[in-house]
């Protein structure tokens, strides 16, 4: 059988996709009304330390950043080598070590929270 | 010598409309991805207290951080729109001898994505 690494890396990247679609807007619409100074209730400080501190909204926060970094990062490579960039090894390494790291960085406040 | 044809490496897309609407679906990922690495920030600014949460939320105010958010909302529902557009492709659903109609399947998808923005602005107190 054909070995193939695609849908370890095509996995998250539908997965990620169908989160954003579902989950990105309203939380970009959550943070723009803050901008507006109609700032909603969650992001009193209390309340919004509160929520981050269960385990449960930590793992669903971390899984949220992960998928969306990684759904980006795939895409990103795509688009490079739509843009005529050809280097596609290096161009994959940046960009899922970049998802990556973004994850890490994500799990490390998200533990001194 | 094979015939190739040669296409410009990186303006090919303005050739047609079909190719710039599925640039804009690609490049929609920028934006996303910025964003997440502002929530990123947030967090970081939410782990080191009060004032840098205050500092934050100032920030989040300035002209700058408004014009991203609009461009990134306009960019994140193009995205949503092509997502669920595309999930009677991705998940065709058989009953019997047929397929379930193609509005069906992304109309469902849509509702979803309705009342879950509509829970989440609610639960978020933003009412």
């Amino acid at each position: 059988m054909a070995q193939s690494n695609k849908p370890i890396v095509w996995g998250p990247f539908a997965a990620g996709g169908t989160i954003t679609a579902f989950l990105t807007p309203v939380l970009i619409l959550l943070t723009l009304l803050a901008a507006l100074g109609h700032v909603p209730d969650l992001f009193a400080y209390a309340k919004m330390h509160a929520f981050a501190s269960h385990w449960l909204a930590k793992l669903a926060i971390a899984a949220v950043v992960f998928l969306s970094l990684w759904s980006t990062a795939h895409r990103l490579r795509i688009t490079c080598y739509d843009l005529g960039v050809r280097a596609d090894t290096l161009v994959a390494t940046i960009v899922y070590a970049g998802a990556l790291a973004g994850t890490a960085a994500s799990v490390l406040y998200l533990i001194q929270i | 010598m094979p015939y190739v044809r040669t296409i410009p490496r990186v303006r090919w897309f303005f050739r047609h409309p079909r190719y710039v609407r599925y640039m804009t679906r690609e490049v929609t990922c920028l934006f996303i991805g910025a964003y997440t690495l502002l929530m990123v920030w947030g967090l970081r600014e939410l782990s080191q207290g009060p004032d840098a949460w205050r500092a934050f939320l100032e920030c989040l105010a300035s002209p700058a951080s408004i014009v991203f958010h609009v461009l990134a909302l306009m960019f994140a529902l193009y995205h949503s729109v092509t997502w669920f557009n595309l999930t009677p492709k991705a998940l065709p659903v058989q009953r019997g001898e047929d397929f379930i109609p193609d509005g069906v399947i992304s109309g469902a998808h849509y509702a979803v994505w309705a009342l879950l923005s509509l829970a989440i602005l609610v639960l978020a107190g933003a009412f």
